[in-house]
């Protein structure tokens, strides 16, 4: 079942020859050249995936990468981005020294600094705010992998205004999984893919969960497994689908309740299953105007209970030998109440969900529909499969084999990236759940630490921030209700993101894409300092770039800028540099250490958890500093609790440190391999002062193989959850229970009815008790709903290119051959309506703006969709590119005309635009008409900006790149 | 094709030079000519000249001409080698023959025997020249029974015209001559009239279905492996709009075959040195029509590596 | 010599399955990399950072829309040289630089040889040839002749670079003129196909072709969804169900 070590080789296809002695062919060619002097095995970060690699050096210079053969994540294989390390490691982008801000803000003139004079610079300035008032501080991290470190940092400093690009990225798919089973795709889940004979792939978004997808895509197909998409574009994965529906973009939920109808209609459901591992059996209150419609009936112990079929009353519903109904209306104490399943069946069983219903809305053939359902059904219940291991669950019963339902789903941005994302999210989760393909063989799989509560602890720091005082917890965390919300009593938000108000209740990645607006607005509050990392907000990581431009320079009366101050740190002179008053450079990948830390998001694959470190492989030649040092640095510099000893001496000389020494809880740190002093535990133990040495000697990377008895059933697998608890996944072993009747989301309904201490203001009620349903739900994305759909007739969406995604700087010289221009793709029909032919330039406008671009009809695409690839239209002057460049002449970025807010409500407030339960921006429910644009207009993109000027001492950009002849020089000197 | 300057030039130029050297040879070994030394000088030296320019000029294609010399080693697989050694050889028997008229002022024994083989090598260069094209199978429209009769055709043809303007400007013209190239022409014109209705029906089995294996349907580009333009498409990917390409096609009827026949045929009923004037004129025109229609052969032909993009 | 051996040992190339290619480009820069400091070292590119960006890139992905009576489909390709058994470019070669291996078929370029006269990239019906125009010399792939016999690294490393990185493992190397090669099966298996078979050029590589819409596709053999015959629908069912 499990063959050796998932190492070596996975990829099948790499076989070497029978005998690899080389030929005696006579023609003088070095079969055998040597590759490197050393091989030094760290984490990749071309992309968020977190791959092992092989760095080969030669002559102090990086010669070549390949993927660790050993590693859990990519087992060998690397991607397009990461064999392009090396021209992002020797890019001409990559900013020298500290900068600090001589022109006006935006221009891009720099003076450079020595290193002190920036910490006394940030040292002065934070100290005062956190003197004062903290959260006047906002940090915002983007693509950061230290997300513990940073959090941590920010809860020292006492701000609540923390959180990373999760916003803006994929929170609903990570609240939409965590609130219902208490893990989620990518990241925290993955498919079967060893066991998986029917696989459903939802979403827009080239590449999330690069290698591991890739791997497991390929075992399907050698084994023949069925690959089904759905999605509104036919590219990368989509290509190789055996069955692509093409899906209109934001009916994904639609779609998927039409399913569930279908299957609940014909008894396809594992009741078993859901009896066991779910709230289904679970009894909701249901007495419309009480305090307590809709939540649980529970005992006095808090308990939530059942009905039993047998003994005909109420019982604890967590009790092994209950016989819990799943259908009727009961009373309870008086109450009156029906189990959650009795719920699910009333809502999806209705014929607004039947595949006639939603046929037209999907854009999708309503036999299609019963088609998948009807496969779903065969693969689940036809052809399950039993794995010949005894497993003991959480009440001690013992189970002979694992069975499993082999049909597996995962989903990306394009269900995320909708404001009604959070709940299409929690709707495959529900259909998965119905079908029993939770963590069973051949079903979705979740990654320890996961799975946890759904939702899991704690909670969102932040309810009171006082000088020189750190927050009494992590800014980011779940809330339960609206106790947990960070909001005054008036209903103001707290943080300068609005994330857990009543705007985004369940934010739990905070709303970074806010930031710039509400601290230009002030509103909430005004902030002192803006302090971000690695996140391109000036650019492809906001919506609405023309106007975010403006609020990162617009200034007072008095001419001074409405955001005071701005510290930012980038590798690269990216857009976002020329907006900053003071730039810390950071390192490359391949010159810094890093941890990839259970604490924050691992490297772990289903059958056991691992974490990874980067660690420097070749000296800066530049002087930059690794951010997450410089972090440190300042935190001892400001005093901060936890980053300094009794004496008020550094606690921590660097990052590396850091990695091996802090204890988040006792016995518990940034890594859990080699721990103890004598690094035999892992988990918990002290700390280990040779631990980062071991991580070296072991390829970069810790990694635990479960037993076989506890790769499945995790949330109610006795062995396994005796583990968790052993390494502080959780605290206490007891199963977790998938809650497809959302208790939370209903405390938030009837603070919206009225009921309870924290009520939202009287206008946005109504938004509440809408949209905090606890139950999946499906509803119109809402620039849809607003705007004019015969002026407005095209959805458009964006993705990044797979040898790009999730990149930072992918204008490095190799990758941006493969693209550096973007068309928009417009179907074939759609196109040909218009009198539109392949090349022509148009204009592509929405009611946010216009851009202009070039055009390329194509067949595989929702004919009312049009997409183009993103972030390849780059600002003239960044990126150490020509002014001739491409990216900026030809490509466009369709985020100009993505609105960052919604149009104005009944009572004139304007909301993100973005998903009401969890803030995550909505960037693809944007609607546009595609207009040819006059003959001399064509040729070139609009709207241009301004060229930044370059940093001091930025070299001249080469005119050709003759990368390796170097290696070849210095091999055949020396034959 | 890319129509790279350097080799429309190369082929334009030594066809009509080896055109002119295979007829001075076998006019002067025939004792058609009398071995005069101006006639000689003027004959030999435009035909071994264009040869040598041609030559000169083809090596502007090459990325390392320094090494030119090498390509004389493979003549037993590559059409080129035999083309570059042809090319050599020739020189052996058109140097002595051009020594004997000029410089020896004779035309018989051995001059006579080194002018036909000058002649014999001639016609084999512009075979290999010939066969450099006809042999590429991924260019269809070269890869045809048109190509190598083409080039010795327009050879003969473009030989003769600048024969019989050279004979015309030493007065030593005749309406023999002027009979000779006028059907020449004829018949070139006829030919590259005849090659490109071929090309144009042209319907190869390799489609975009067999480039990439994909059987049935129609196989469309979605998108490029790089967005800008690389070396295959600029060295093979090269596109002429219809348009363009029917005006060059008038240029090259007008240039090397109208206008050229309009004026040998004047020449007949003008007497010397109008005739002169109008032969010099006729090969003037051809020379720069052949160019175009080189350029147009170049330029025209479709590499498969274009099925590739789309193209 | 750029006659052709009469006869090769082996054949070694490489299969590639267009079932299962997602176009990541993952084989087009560990090809890049590889090579640009390997045996045809440096892959050089032209105005690196500007709006003419060429550069010499030994494999290339493509991807096409075939749209076929049963319906369309996206199909990544990538392209390469299939050191064919009758490379023309081979015999083309005036200088002798190209040639073909008798020893495992590989054609590769000797680039000290090289005039770059770039006939071999014009007898090439797949556009494998790649000038660098830098060096002035023609480059190709060499099926990573310094990787695949390399004793500097790890046997089971030793494969062209493109087929180690690729995550799907649509790529495949071995020996195709050893038909019990595992390699050989697997075109026997799945129809593997050469391309343009009317140019003679006789391909070592294969590719396989796409399954979707085809009788090799995966598919699930479903009956349709009746609803359940219980009293009280699927109420009744359920209840009925968890009596049993």
């Amino acid at each position: 079942m499990h063959g050796p070590p998932r190492g070596a080789n996975s990829a099948p296809s790499q076989r070497p020859l029978a005998d690899t002695r080389a030929p005696d062919e006579g023609d003088g060619v070095d079969t055998s050249p040597s590759v490197s002097d050393r091989i030094a095995k760290t984490t990749c970060y071309m992309c968020a995936c977190r791959c092992g690699i092989d760095v080969h050096v030669k002559d102090g210079k990086v010669r070549y990468i390949n993927g660790n053969n050993d590693h859990p994540v990519n087992r060998g294989v690397i991607c397009g981005k990461g064999s392009s390390g090396i021209m992002q490691h020797y890019s001409p982008a990559r900013l020298r020294k500290p900068l600090l801000r001589s022109g006006p803000r935006g221009s891009g003139e720099f003076r450079e600094i020595e290193w002190e004079e920036a910490f006394s610079i940030a040292t002065a300035r934070l100290s005062a705010i956190r003197r004062t008032d903290p959260k006047r501080l906002a940090f915002f991290t983007g693509r950061d992998q230290s997300q513990s470190l940073t959090g941590w940092w920010a809860s020292q400093f006492g701000t609540p205004n923390f959180a990373a690009h999760g916003g803006f990225c994929s929170v609903n798919m990570a609240a939409g999984g965590l609130y219902s089973i208490g893990g989620s795709f990518w990241e925290f889940g993955e498919p079967d893919w060893d066991n998986t004979k029917y696989f459903m792939l939802f979403g827009v978004a080239e590449d999330h969960d690069s290698n591991p997808i890739k791997i497991g895509l390929g075992k399907l197909k050698a084994r023949g497994a069925k690959v089904v998409s759905i999605n509104p574009c036919r590219t990368g994965y989509n290509a190789i689908a055996d069955d692509w529906i093409g899906i209109r973009p934001g009916t994904d939920g639609l779609f998927v309740f039409a399913l569930i109808h279908e299957l609940m209609k014909a008894g396809r459901v594992d009741l078993d299953y859901l009896l066991h591992y779910t709230n289904a059996h679970m009894l909701v209150i249901q007495e419309t105007d009480a305090a307590d419609d809709g939540l649980f009936v529970r005992d006095a112990d808090g308990n939530p209970l059942a009905w039993d079929r047998v003994a005909k009353a109420s019982v604890k519903a967590i009790d092994p030998e209950a016989k819990p109904a799943l259908t009727g209306s009961f009373e309870v104490d008086g109450r009156r109440c029906v189990p959650v399943f009795q719920l699910i069946a009333d809502r999806y069983l209705d014929e607004s969900y039947a595949p006639d219903a939603v046929a037209e809305r999907c854009g999708i053939p309503a036999d299609t529909i019963r088609r998948i359902a009807a496969e779903l059904a065969h693969v689940a219940f036809e052809q399950t499969i039993e794995l010949p291991v005894a497993w003991t669950d959480w009440a001690g019963r013992r189970h002979e084999t694992i069975k499993g339902r082999p049909v597996s789903m995962h989903a990306m941005r394009g269900i995320s990236a909708h404001t009604n994302g959070f709940h299409t999210c929690r709707a495959i989760h529900l259909l998965q759940v119905l079908l029993g393909t939770v963590d069973v063989p051949g079903g979705f799989r979740f990654k320890p630490p996961y799975p946890r509560s759904a939702p899991p602890g704690p909670k969102p720091a932040g309810k009171t921030v006082k000088p020189m005082t750190p927050l009494d917890g992590m800014p980011l965390g779940f809330v339960c209700g609206p106790d947990d919300l960070l909001v005054d009593e008036a209903g103001t938000p707290l943080r300068i993101d609005k994330a857990y108000s009543w705007d985004a209740p369940l934010a739990a990645h905070g709303l970074m894409h806010t930031v710039i607006r509400n601290a230009w607005a002030g509103d909430p509050y005004p902030i002192d300092t803006l302090m971000m990392y690695m996140s391109n907000m000036a650019w492809n990581s906001s919506m609405n770039t023309v106007e975010t431009i403006h609020m990162l320079t617009d200034q007072d009366g008095t001419g001074n800028y409405k955001i005071p101050f701005i510290i930012y740190s980038d590798a690269y002179y990216s857009e976002t540099v020329p907006f900053a008053d003071l730039v810390l450079p950071d390192t490359t990948y391949l010159e810094r250490h890093d941890c990839i830390s259970l604490l924050d998001r691992p490297i772990s694959h289903a059958d056991g958890p691992g974490d990874a470190i980067r660690h420097p492989v070749v000296e800066p030649d530049r002087d930059v500093r690794p951010f997450q040092s410089v972090l440190i640095e300042l935190g001892a510099r400001l005093g901060l609790p936890g980053f300094v000893n009794d004496d008020g001496s550094a606690k921590y000389a660097d990052y590396a440190e850091y990695i091996v020494n802090h204890e988040r809880t006792p016995g518990i740190g940034p890594l859990a391999g080699w721990r103890g002093k004598d690094g035999t535990s892992i988990g918990k133990g002290e700390a280990n002062p040779n631990q980062l040495q071991r991580y070296i000697d072991n390829g970069g990377f810790w990694h635990h193989d479960f037993a076989d008895d506890q790769r499945y059933y995790k949330m109610a697998n006795r062995s396994y959850l005796d583990f968790a608890v052993r390494m502080g996944f959780i605290t206490e072993a007891e199963p977790i229970i998938f809650q497809l009747y959302s208790e939370p989301l209903q405390r938030f309904r009837l603070a919206a009815r009225g009921h309870g201490r924290m009520q939202p203001p009287e206008a946005e009620r109504q938004r509440i008790e809408t949209y905090m349903d606890p139950l999946p739900l499906w509803y119109t994305p809402f620039e849809e709903a607003v705007v004019d759909l015969k002026k407005y007739p095209l959805h458009a969406l964006t993705q990044r290119p797979m040898h790009m995604y999730h990149s930072w700087g992918s204008q490095n010289a190799w990758l941006r051959q493969i693209t550096s221009q973007n068309r928009l793709f417009v179907h074939h029909r759609t196109g040909t309506s218009l009198g539109l032919v392949d090349d022509d330039w148009v204009w592509i406008e929405s009611i946010n703006g216009r851009v202009k671009g070039q055009i390329k009809l194509i067949d595989g695409v929702n004919e009312s969709t049009v997409w183009t690839w993103n972030a390849i239209g780059k600002r003239r002057g960044s990126w150490g590119l020509k002014d001739d460049a491409a990216e900026s002449n030809r490509g466009f970025l369709l985020n100009h005309i993505i609105g960052d807010q919604t149009s104005a409500d009944a009572s004139g407030k304007c909301y993100s635009n973005s998903d009401p339960v969890t803030g995550q921006a909505a960037w693809f429910d944007l609607r546009v008409r595609i207009v040819k644009c006059a003959a001399e207009e064509a040729g070139f993109t609009e709207p241009q900006f301004e060229r930044f000027h370059q940093p001091p001492h930025f070299e001249p950009l080469p005119d050709k790149l003759s990368f390796g002849a170097d290696f070849r020089r210095a091999r055949e000197a020396a034959e | 094709m890319h129509p790279a300057f350097s080799v429309v030039f190369f082929t334009t130029a030594t066809g009509a030079g080896y055109g002119l050297l295979a007829l001075l040879g076998v006019l002067g070994a025939a004792g058609l000519v009398s071995p005069d030394f101006w006639l000689g000088f003027v004959g030999m030296g435009l035909a071994l000249g264009l040869i040598s320019a041609g030559l000169l000029s083809s090596t502007g294609h090459l990325g390392r001409p320094e090494r030119a010399w090498r390509a004389f080693s493979q003549w037993r697989s590559s059409w080129l080698s035999r083309e570059g050694v042809a090319s050599v050889a020739t020189f052996i028997p058109a140097g002595l023959f051009g020594i004997g008229w000029v410089i020896l002022g004779r035309l018989d024994s051995w001059v006579a025997a080194a002018g036909v083989l000058a002649a014999i090598g001639a016609i084999v260069t512009v075979c290999m020249t010939g066969m450099i094209y006809a042999s590429l199978k991924p260019i269809a429209h070269w890869h045809s029974p048109y190509t190598l009769p083409g080039y010795l055709i327009f050879s003969a043809m473009s030989g003769s015209v600048l024969l019989n303007a050279v004979l015309q400007g030493f007065a030593l013209g005749s309406n023999i001559f002027l009979a000779f190239s006028v059907p020449l022409v004829l018949l070139g014109w006829i030919w590259k009239l005849a090659t490109w209705r071929y090309n144009d029906r042209l319907e190869t089995a390799t489609t975009a279905n067999t480039a990439t294996g994909l059987a049935g349907g129609t196989v469309r580009t979605l998108e490029w492996p790089h967005t800008e333009e690389n070396y295959l498409l600029k060295e093979m990917g090269f596109r002429i709009a219809r348009k363009h390409s029917a005006k060059l096609r008038r240029i090259t009827q007008a240039l090397a075959f109208a206008l050229p026949i309009l004026l040998l045929v004047a020449a007949f009923a003008f007497p010397w040195p109008l005739a002169a004037v109008l032969s010099a004129l006729a090969a003037v025109a051809q020379f720069a029509g052949m160019l175009v229609e080189r350029w147009l052969f170049f330029a025209e032909a479709k590499h498969t590596v274009t099925l590739y993009y789309g193209r | 010599m750029t006659c052709l051996p009469t006869h090769t040992d082996k054949k070694l190339g490489l299969v590639i399955d267009l079932d299962t290619c997602v176009g990541c480009q993952a084989c087009v820069t560990a090809c890049k990399e590889w090579n640009t400091g390997g045996h045809m070292a440096p892959l050089t590119d032209i105005d690196p950072y500007g709006g003419h960006v060429d550069g010499v890139w030994f494999n290339r992905v493509h991807s096409y829309e075939h749209i076929t009576e049963m319906g369309g489909r996206t199909v990544n390709f990538p392209r390469s040289c299939l050191h064919c058994e009758m490379p023309a470019c081979v015999t083309v070669c005036p200088t002798g630089a190209s040639y073909k291996r008798a020893s495992d078929g590989i054609v590769l370029v000797d680039e000290d040889k090289c005039i770059g006269c770039k006939l071999c990239s014009w007898a090439c019906p797949y556009g494998a040839r790649e000038f660098d125009t830098d060096v002035g010399v023609m480059k190709k792939c060499t099926l990573c002749v310094d990787r695949i016999y390399n004793d500097n690294l790890a046997e089971q490393d030793r494969v062209p670079a493109c087929v180690a990185a690729c995550p799907t493992s649509a790529r495949h190397f071995g020996d195709l003129g050893d038909p019990a090669s595992a390699i050989s099966l697997l075109v026997t298996e799945r129809g593997g196909v050469d391309l343009m078979p009317e140019m003679g050029y006789h391909p070592t590589n294969k590719y396989l072709p796409p399954r979707a819409h085809t009788q090799r596709a995966a598919s699930v053999p479903a009956k349709a969804l009746e609803p359940v015959r219980a009293e009280g629908g699927f109420l009744g069912w359920v209840d009925r169900m968890l009596s049993n």
